[in-house]
C-alpha cells in the first residue's frame, strides 16, 4: 500500500486493515469499541471517545453535519453503557463559508446537545483555505460515565445470546446519498441521526445484563456483527424476514443495486443479550419512540467461528462478509 | 403492475426447489450469464436450495470484469492529460490495468469523477467549459442505449468526448459455446440485456448449439423458475431459447433502443479480458460522430499492457474453472487488493464467491 484510498474510510475491511496494521499498535489500544473505558478515574469509571464528521454534503433530509456529529460521539458513549455528560468541538472550516450555513450548523449542535442532554463544553475553530476543506469539518470528543456493573464490550457475546435490532436499517446512508446525487425515492427516505442515550439509559434500568452493543454506522448492520463476531470468538445467525426495512430504502437499493445490510445508520443500535431477558427487554425497549421497531434479528451460534450466517427470506442461507472497499452501485 | 414480493415468495421458492429435484436425471453444469444472477444467486441463498446435481458457472457477463487490460490503461492515459476530467461508472475505479488503476490515479491527483448516468457528464462538461470532460463507457447492450442517447445530446458540446468499449453479449456467446473446453448444459441468459434485444439475436443458441436456454428474471423465484424450466428442457431433449421474464422481456425487445444504438455505433472486433479478441463484439462510434470519439480525439499510445500473471479470470468468465480453483483466489488477490477483475466488479463471480464464501452451507 502506497497511498491511503477513499475505502480506506468506509469502515469496512480496509479500514480495519488500516487500524489493525498501523494506528492500534502504534498506540498501544487492545479494545476496539466504540469509546475507550477508563476505570479509577479520581474512583470513577469514564468513557472517553471521539469522532470526526465530513459528510458531504452537509445539510441533507433528516439532518446535517451539526446533529449528526453530537448524536454520533452521544451514541459512541452510549454503546459501552455509559452516560454522556460533556463533549467538545474542534470546527475546520473552509475559507469562504456562507456564515448563514455555519449558524444553521451550530444551531442544529445546540439543539441536538440539548435532545441529548449532553453539555459542550468547549471548542476551536480553525479556518484553512479554499479546496483545503469541502465547507466544514467537525471533529467531537466525548466523555460519559459508567455505574458500577455494567461491562458491555463487542468482544462479550456469548453463545445463546439474542440479539436486538433497534430500528430499520440503511436510512441514513441512502439520505445522503439521494441528496447527493439528486435522487428522488418514493417515499422519501430520511436520515435516522438521533441520540440513543435515552434508549439506552431505559434499556440498563431494565437490566445491566447486557454483553454487548453497537450502533452499526458505516459498513452497516453487516460489518458490525461480523466485528462482534470476531471479537467474541463466536458464530452468529440471523433473520433476513425480522430485519425491518423501510420501503424507500428498499426501493433504493433495489434501483441501486446496495446491500442495505451495508448502508450506514446513524440512529440504531444491536444489543446481545441473555436469551431469558430478551423478550422483556424488547417489550421495555419499544416503549421508546426510537425503537419503535425493535425486533430479534437472530442469536449468537458457537460455530461458525467469527461467522455470520443468514437465513435468507427464500429459506436459503449464506454468509455475511464485511463490507470490502466501498459500496458501489451496478454498472448493467 | 406485478407483484414483486411474489417473486421472493418462500413458499413458491420452496415448491421450485421441490420440482427441480423431483425432475432432476443428473448432473448438470448450468451458467448464468450475467454478473447480477450472480450475485443475486448468492445473496438470496438459491444455492443452498438446490439439488447437489447442479453446478452454476457464472459467465462472461460482468461489463467490469471482460474489460481489457489496455482499455483500462488507456482510460489511465487520457485521465493523465492536465485538462482533462474522467467520468466513469464506479466499478470500473478499482479495476487493475497493467500498473495502477483510476482509483489509484484519483489519489494521485488525477481529476476522475464517479458517474450513475452518462447524461450526468454532459452537466460536468457545461460546468467546466475550460476542462475536456471525457466518459469512460463500459456495459453491455442495456447501457449502450443510454450512452447513444447522450451522444446525440451532446451534440453541440465542444468540450465532451467519449472513450466507448461497449460490448455486446451474443457474440460473446457465440464464442462461449463453439469453444471446445467450455462444458456447459444450459445457460440462463441476462434478463436486463434481453429487454433491449428481446429473444432474436439468441435463437441461435438452441437452433446452432442446441443449448437449451432461458432469459431470466433476477428475484430469488425467478431464478429458480428458471432454473426448473431449463430442467425441463433438458429432459425432453427439445433445446429451445425461453423467456421466464415475461413481464419485462418481449419478444422484440426494444426497437427505439436497438435503433440508438445502430444510429451512433458500429460493430467491430474486440478484446475481453482473459478471453480475447471476439470478432463484432464490441462498439466503437460511426465515423460521423468522430468528433466525440475519445480514440480519435486524444493520444492514448499506450506500452504494451500485461495480463496479471497466475490470474484465471478468462478461464472462470468462461465457466471452465469455478473461482476457488484459482491459485491466486483469497490468497494473492482479495476484494481489497483484486489481481483479476473478477475480484474487483460487485458482480464478479471472484468477489461474490470471496463475499459468500462460495461455500454451499446446506
Amino acid at each position: 500500500m502506497d497511498r491511503i484510498l477513499l475505502g480506506h474510510g468506509s469502515g469496512g475491511r480496509l479500514m480495519h486493515q488500516l487500524i489493525g496494521d498501523y494506528l492500534a499498535p502504534g498506540f498501544d489500544i487492545k479494545t476496539l469499541d466504540d469509546a475507550a473505558v477508563l476505570d479509577n478515574i479520581n474512583h470513577n469509571r469514564i468513557a472517553f471517545t471521539t469522532d470526526s464528521y465530513v459528510v458531504d454534503p452537509i445539510f441533507f433530509p433528516g439532518g446535517d453535519i451539526g446533529s449528526l456529529a453530537i448524536n454520533g460521539t452521544v451514541n459512541d458513549l452510549c454503546m459501552v453503557g455509559a452516560r454522556p455528560l460533556f463533549i467538545t468541538v474542534g470546527l475546520i472550516i473552509e475559507e469562504g463559508l456562507e456564515v448563514n450555513d455555519l449558524k444553521r450548523v451550530l444551531s442544529s449542535m445546540r439543539n441536538a446537545a440539548k435532545n441529548a442532554d449532553v453539555r459542550v463544553v468547549a471548542g476551536d475553530t480553525k479556518v484553512v483555505n479554499k479546496g483545503k476543506a469541502d465547507r466544514i469539518f467537525i471533529n467531537t470528543s466525548g466523555i460519559g460515565i459508567l455505574e458500577d456493573g455494567i461491562d458491555i464490550s463487542g468482544s462479550r457475546a456469548v453463545v445463546g445470546d439474542r440479539i436486538i435490532l433497534s430500528g430499520p436499517i440503511g436510512n441514513h446512508g441512502i439520505a445522503v446519498m439521494s441528496e447527493r446525487e439528486g435522487f428522488v425515492f418514493e417515499p422519501p427516505v430520511y436520515s435516522d441521526t438521533r441520540p440513543l442515550n435515552r434508549l439506552c439509559l431505559e434499556m440498563l434500568s431494565f437490566t445491566k445484563e447486557i454483553h454487548a452493543m453497537r450502533d452499526p454506522t458505516r459498513g452497516g448492520l453487516a460489518t458490525t456483527l461480523k466485528e462482534i463476531a470476531n471479537a467474541s470468538g463466536v458464530g452468529i445467525t440471523i433473520d433476513e424476514e425480522s430485519i425491518p426495512i423501510d420501503p424507500g430504502v428498499k426501493g433504493a437499493c433495489d434501483i441501486l443495486g446496495f446491500d442495505p445490510l451495508y448502508v450506514a445508520n446513524e440512529g440504531i443500535l444491536v444489543a446481545f443479550v441473555r436469551p431469558d431477558i430478551a423478550e422483556a427487554l424488547l417489550d421495555k425497549m419499544r416503549n421508546n419512540p426510537y425503537a419503535k421497531e425493535a425486533r430479534i434479528i437472530g442469536e449468537v451460534i458457537e460455530k461458525p467461528e467469527g461467522t455470520v450466517l443468514l437465513q435468507t427470506a427464500i429459506g436459503g442461507r449464506r454468509i455475511v462478509d464485511m463490507l470490502s472497499g466501498e459500496q458501489l452501485p451496478r454498472i448493467c | 403492475m406485478v407483484n414483486t414480493e411474489l417473486f421472493k415468495d418462500p413458499a413458491i421458492a420452496n415448491k421450485l426447489s421441490r420440482q427441480i429435484r423431483h425432475y432432476i436425471r443428473g448432473p448438470l453444469r448450468l451458467m448464468e450469464v450475467c454478473g447480477t444472477h450472480t450475485v443475486a444467486i448468492f445473496r438470496s441463498g438459491i444455492r443452498s436450495l438446490l439439488p447437489e446435481e447442479i453446478t452454476l458457472l457464472s459467465g462472461p457477463g460482468c461489463p467490469v470484469c471482460v474489460t481489457a487490460v489496455e482499455d483500462i490503461d488507456r482510460a489511465i492515459a487520457i485521465a493523465g492529460h492536465p485538462d482533462v476530467i474522467l467520468a466513469t461508472f464506479g466499478d470500473m475505479m478499482r479495476v487493475p490495468g497493467s500498473t495502477s488503476s483510476l482509483n489509484e490515479e484519483k489519489a494521485k491527483g488525477r481529476d476522475i469523477r464517479v458517474v450513475y448516468s452518462p447524461m450526468d457528464c454532459l452537466k460536468i462538461a457545461r460546468e467546466n467549459t475550460d476542462k475536456k470532460v471525457v466518459f469512460f463507457a463500459t456495459g453491455f447492450e442495456t447501457t449502450s442505449p443510454s450512452v447513444a442517447a447522450t451522444t446525440i445530446e451532446s451534440l453541440g458540446l465542444k468540450n465532451f468526448y467519449i472513450f466507448s468499449v461497449h460490448k455486446l453479449v451474443p457474440p460473446a456467446l457465440t464464442a462461449l459455446l463453439s469453444a471446445s473446453d467450455v462444458r456447459v448444459d444450459g445457460l440462463i441468459l441476462p434478463g436486463h440485456v434481453s429487454t433491449i434485444l428481446g429473444i432474436r439475436p439468441y435463437e441461435f443458441i438452441a437452433s446452432r448449439y442446441q443449448m437449451p436456454a432461458v432469459i431470466s428474471g433476477f428475484e430469488p423465484v425467478d431464478i429458480l423458475q428458471a432454473i426448473y424450466m431449463l430442467v425441463l428442457q433438458i429432459n425432453r431433449k427439445r433445446p429451445k431459447v425461453e423467456i421466464q421474464y415475461s413481464r419485462v422481456v418481449y419478444p422484440d425487445g426494444n426497437p427505439k433502443a436497438i435503433r440508438l444504438i445502430d444510429m451512433v455505433f458500429k460493430p467491430v472486433d474486440t478484446n475481453w479480458r482473459g478471453i480475447g479478441v471476439i470478432p463484432e463484439s464490441g462498439l466503437k462510434f460511426k465515423d460521423e460522430f468522430s468528433s466525440i470519439d475519445a480514440e480519435k480525439n486524444f493520444d492514448i499510445d499506450i506500452p504494451l499492457s500485461k495480463e496479471p500473471k497466475g490470474c484465471s479470470c478468462g478461464d472462470v468468465l468462461r465457466g471452465v474453472k469455478i473461482p476457488t480453483d484459482c491459485p491466486l483466489f483469497a490468497k494473492a488477490c482479495t476484494p481489497e487488493h483484486p489481481i483479476g477483475a473478477c475480484m474487483v466488479s460487485t458482480e464478479g463471480s471472484c468477489a461474490a464467491y470471496y463475499k459468500y464464501s462460495g461455500t454451499d452451507i446446506g
